[in-house]
């Protein structure tokens, strides 16, 4: 058992053999890539994308084109190709083998594992099961998360090396660093940067108002500074009034319970994400999910409740409904339909809570976020939050919509009055970055990194579909995730991409489906069309090398215009 | 054939079989097809036709999302402060001596931490752009955690990005359905938040009253001796705070710690208001009392107090704190502190190791302010001598709460007029496990000097009397 886990098990070659015939055809394409880039021999000014003046002319901005009824738009653009059946066995019989070899493993040698010391007699303090799987079914493929880095996450980064000597129990740095492409981090509009207006002005704020407050925003944490992002955030996305947060996962798990209580019902997206599954726990309001992005669904759920009402509570009304739904959910790379929510939300008269986390910035000509993607009124949605990580890159998050709701929160959230208000260069890198969007700097810059993004997006998800791998959700959204579904290629793809300098995500069990196990590619605007060529012929050579061109779907025999 | 000597068979059966019996079977088959029926039919009630259904919808009136807020709520009137906040603040205009902000070390206006910081910024950028999990992960988080892991002397620490998610992610981390955790009942609103995500079953004790404890323990002790079973995968937690943030008093530790041994719990101390503030080094209140730490399971802090930057940390075993990084919310889903706030932290460590005296020093103010605030004729102060973080209430109790906060909203207001910046302590207090008194928060920064503090006692004093 004391294999490396990278050599545990795949069964690459044998399924090769659909990309073996089209490795020919896909070399053919390359003339789309003049493909001189290479992360470790150029240097790269991070950020602020230079490539996009280039091209500015004919580009699209990420926008939903509406010439048809939002759901034949939303069928047309959106992919979720299902998992050949061969596949699915082969996952499965690969899962439950780890299980099984884990177990054996257990069984056989002491495992290396820190003890309690000086609590004998006492309750154990974990589940079996659940420290069972981490150390020996994920610490097989450990090595690919938590990777540090010690650079900007821009569009590149670098990787400190580490390695284990004992599989996966404990790593060591080599002292090495390796220069990678960066296709992991959420740096959608490639505001990451260690130079330029943000990051000057965030220091020159650090140098006049300190790095913390020391307080609640109650108390004594507020300035001009944050009066002023929360007035830009509510112009930002045109709604009359906004509230902000230090953090992000807060912003959802500390107000949901503002405002729902016991006799509400929720109606929840089944991927939505943890913080808001948090939120809702807390606040104990009856939670019903729907199926993934499935309107039919949505609408039998909230029938179902209202005409039901609360059946714990002898059928009683419920005092509130809320649909609760993502701009783009981060595992599936889908974009939710937001014109059909809208629909049923006023048909049924229930409240809409949209977080959005991975489309504020990312989506619709002016980076507003999925209302502006799909041009809906922002008013329609009763509560607009998302997160200042990601494409403003910073951190924190918001929450905007009427002066009446944001004034109750503002007496009753949990974040605002009790912890500590954004550190003042945080909170002016989230000022400057959403002026520049707005092109309030006076430049062009904020337009071009949202075309560049929604060019990036197109051209990667489009070339990606004709190299004949599986990718899931709507051709617009930058976020990619591509199929790989055993666990064990999770680890495979990702080491080996990253031999070939290119820093991914994997996500598998229990994020994911056990069958779905997934790599996930988040595009940038600070990327430019010769690092996605690289990537992509890179990504080619290793599909065909782990057998992941899995997708039965005819491709696009034509070069794919940037 | 068969099927007639099937028939004779079956009637020779009914025949031999008395009538008593052949009536209770029939019985028992009705009451089964009835179950059965039953269950199918009424586990929901009768459904509703399409037309019912679309007038149900139609008069259905749900509850305004929210409801009104008042126009004069007082947590809607938030003070404007204009400078960076040191021991000199400006409130509304005022130029203020700042006795409310948890700047306890005053670490807010060192100018080498922030030039650290500034340098971090121009190398990591601004927001890390990810969850640790996914290249959020920076060399200043890991040496953030080792240096923490040092300083407490403990094997492994875990860095979060907010300080009120840290307690409130730490404890739901361990603590589930089933368990039971013993609380002080003055805990502050991230540890609340924590046992409510957490499911299990809480027992709160009075306010650092040890016997209420013992009491409640033993409680436990019968009702497991009546249920052994179940006592077996019950896991005990205690939770205290090292100082209550609420009240400034500091935890009876050896007591509680007594009691760990004696009733096999798991001990969780939330220092935010004490890490950097108790003990010769700062280690905060094991050190204090001079506990050893491997006797406590976990020592969770928010570092927006002494170290002057955000996020907060955990700090435990190997064994304990390792199992965050899978387990608890706030540090897997949420994006990785800002490296330069990274940076800061590590800078104020390094002051920690570098100038041990700064914590003496701290003490020693904090005493000297507790003498001087000791002596309001219409406050009251409470909080340990020692704690840097000391509240006022009305001396004479008001007839309600509301009344209460008013006059010391007031108060806090003419203080700062005068330039004595205190406030309010901010609760909501329809929140809140039971409504906390108001009062009015009093913070003491180790650069005060003595006669800083005796002028800003004439003010409050005057102030307090003239109001009062």
């Amino acid at each position: 058992m004391a294999s490396l886990p990278s050599i545990s098990f795949y069964p690459s070659r044998r399924y090769s053999g659909v990309g073996l015939h089209l490795k020919a055809n896909s070399t053919s394409l390359k003339n789309a890539s003049s493909s001189t880039y290479h992360p470790e021999r150029k240097v790269l000014l991070n950020g602020h994308a230079a490539a996009a003046r280039e091209h500015k002319s004919e580009c699209k901005p990420n926008q939903a084109e509406g010439k048809l009824s939002p759901e034949m738009e939303h069928y047309q653009k959106t992919s979720f190709e299902e998992v050949p059946m061969h596949t699915a066995c082969l996952t499965y019989l690969g899962f439950y083998l780890l299980m099984i070899l884990g177990y054996i493993n257990q069984l056989l040698f002491v495992p290396k594992v820190a003890t309690e010391k000086g609590r004998e007699g006492y309750v154990a303090l974990y589940d079996a099961f659940e420290s069972f799987y981490s150390r020996y079914v994920y610490r097989r493929i450990k090595d690919c998360w938590n990777r540090p880095i010690c650079s900007v996450p821009g569009d590149e980064l670098t990787l400190k090396d580490r390695v284990t000597d004992d599989y996966g129990w404990s790593f060591k740095f080599t002292g090495t660093e390796t220069r990678c492409l960066n296709l992991g981090s959420y740096n959608y509009l490639g505001f990451a940067a260690a130079t330029g207006r943000c990051a000057d002005e965030s220091e020159e704020m650090a140098r006049d108002a300190g790095l913390a407050y020391c307080s609640s925003r109650c108390e004594l944490g507020n300035n001009a500074q944050l009066e002023e992002l929360e007035k830009l955030t509510a112009r930002y996305f045109g709604v009359e009034d906004a509230i902000v947060f230090g953090m992000g996962f807060a912003t959802n798990a500390l107000n949901l319970l503002s405002l729902l209580g016991p006799n509400c019902m929720v109606v929840s997206d089944e991927k939505n994400h943890a913080s808001i599954i948090l939120g809702l726990r807390l606040s104990g309001a009856t939670i019903k999910v729907f199926k993934h992005n499935n309107m039919r669904d949505l609408e039998r759920v909230l029938r179902d409740g209202i005409c039901y009402g609360n059946t714990k509570n002898g059928g009683k009304p419920w005092s509130k409904v809320m649909i609760i739904v993502e701009g783009i959910f981060s595992m599936e790379g889908s974009i939710v339909r937001l014109p059909e929510v809208v629909a049923l939300k006023k048909k049924y008269k229930a409240y809409l809570y949209l977080d959005e986390a991975h489309s504020v910035g990312a989506m619709g000509s002016h980076g507003r976020g999925v209302t502006d993607y799909y041009k809906v009124d922002p008013k329609d949605v009763d509560i607009l939050m998302g997160t200042f990580t990601k494409s403003f890159g910073s951190a924190g998050g918001y929450l905007a919509g009427s002066k009446k709701l944001i004034d109750f929160l503002r007496t009753n959230s949990h974040a605002h009055c009790y912890a500590g208000s954004i550190s003042p260069p945080i909170a002016q890198q989230i000022l400057t970055s959403m002026k520049t969007i707005m092109g309030e700097d006076g430049t062009e810059t904020g337009r071009n990194k949202i075309m560049q993004l929604a060019r990036n997006t197109r051209y990667f998800r489009r070339r990606l579909a004709q190299l004949g791998v599986i990718t899931y959700g709507h051709e617009d959204s930058p976020v990619v995730p591509m199929l790989v579904y055993l666990f064990s290629k999770i680890g495979a793809v990702v080491r080996t991409l990253t031999t070939r300098h290119i820093a991914v995500v994997g996500a598998g069990f229990p994020a994911t489906p056990i069958m779905e196990g997934r790599i996930r590619f988040c595009l940038s605007a600070a990327h430019t069309k010769e690092q996605l060529d690289y990537a992509l012929e890179v990504i080619d050579e290793t599909s065909d090398d782990l057998g992941l061109k899995y997708s039965r779907k005819p491709r696009d025999p034509n070069p794919i215009e940037y | 054939m068969a099927v007639i000597q099937l028939f004779n068979e079956i009637g020779t059966i009914f025949r031999n079989t008395p009538t008593f019996a052949l009536v209770l079977e029939i019985f028992l088959l009705i009451t089964v097809i009835w179950l059965l029926l039953h269950k199918r039919g009424g586990g929901r009630r009768r459904r509703f036709t399409k037309e019912e259904e679309d007038f149900i919808i139609e008069n259905y009136e749900p509850e305004p999302l929210v409801g009104e807020t008042d126009p004069d709520h007082p947590l809607l009137r938030t003070r404007l402060v204009a400078s960076k906040v040191g021991k000199r603040i400006n409130v509304d205009g005022h130029d203020c001596l700042n006795l409310g902000s948890h700047n306890y070390l005053g670490f807010l206006e060192d100018q080498d931490i922030l030039e650290e910081a500034c340098k971090s910024l121009r190398k990591y950028g601004v927001g890390s752009c990810g969850p640790r999990g996914f290249y959020g992960t920076m060399d200043v988080h890991l040496e953030l955690e080792e240096r923490i892991a040092k300083f407490m002397d403990l094997e492994e620490a875990i860095v979060y990005s907010y300080g009120f998610s840290t307690v409130a992610s730490a404890i739901p981390a361990y603590a589930k359905r089933g368990d039971i955790i013993f609380v002080d009942e003055g805990v502050n609103f991230a540890i609340q938040k924590g046992l409510d995500a957490s499911r299990s079953t809480i027992a709160f004790f009075k306010h650092n009253d040890v016997k209420d404890l013992e009491r409640l323990l033993v409680e436990q002790e019968k009702r497991d001796q009546k249920n052994p079973k179940k006592a077996l995968k019950t896991r005990r937690f205690l939770v205290a705070e090292g100082i209550y943030m609420n009240t400034g008093k500091i935890c009876p530790l050896p007591e509680l710690v007594a009691l760990r041994k004696q009733y096999k719990l798991r001990i969780f101390i939330d220092e935010s208001v004490s890490f950097g503030t108790l003990g010769k080094g700062g280690r905060g209140v094991t050190e204090h009392f001079n506990i050893d730490r491997d006797e406590i399971d976990l020592i969770s802090a928010g570092m927006e107090g002494s170290m002057a930057t955000i996020g907060g940390f955990c700090v435990g075993s190997h064994f304990i704190a390792e199992h965050q990084r899978l387990s608890g919310l706030g540090y897997i889903f949420s994006a990785s502190l800002p490296p330069m706030l990274t940076q800061a932290a590590i800078s104020a460590l390094d002051r920690f190791e570098r100038e041990p005296k700064i914590f003496e020093q701290l003490q020693a103010k904090a005493q000297l302010l507790h003498q001087i605030f000791s002596r309001f004729s219409k406050l009251h102060l409470y909080g340990d001598e020692l704690s840097p973080r000391q509240a006022l209430y009305l001396a004479i109790p008001g007839e309600n709460f509301d009344a209460e906060r008013k006059r010391l909203i007031d108060v806090a207001d003419k203080c700062i007029a005068r330039g004595v910046a205190v406030v309010e302590a901010a609760y909501l207090q329809n929140r809140e496990r039971k409504p906390v008194r108001p009062s009015i928060r009093v913070a003491v920064n180790r650069l005060l000097e003595e006669a800083e503090i005796s002028a800003a006692f004439e003010i409050i004093e005057n102030v307090s009397s003239a109001v009062l």
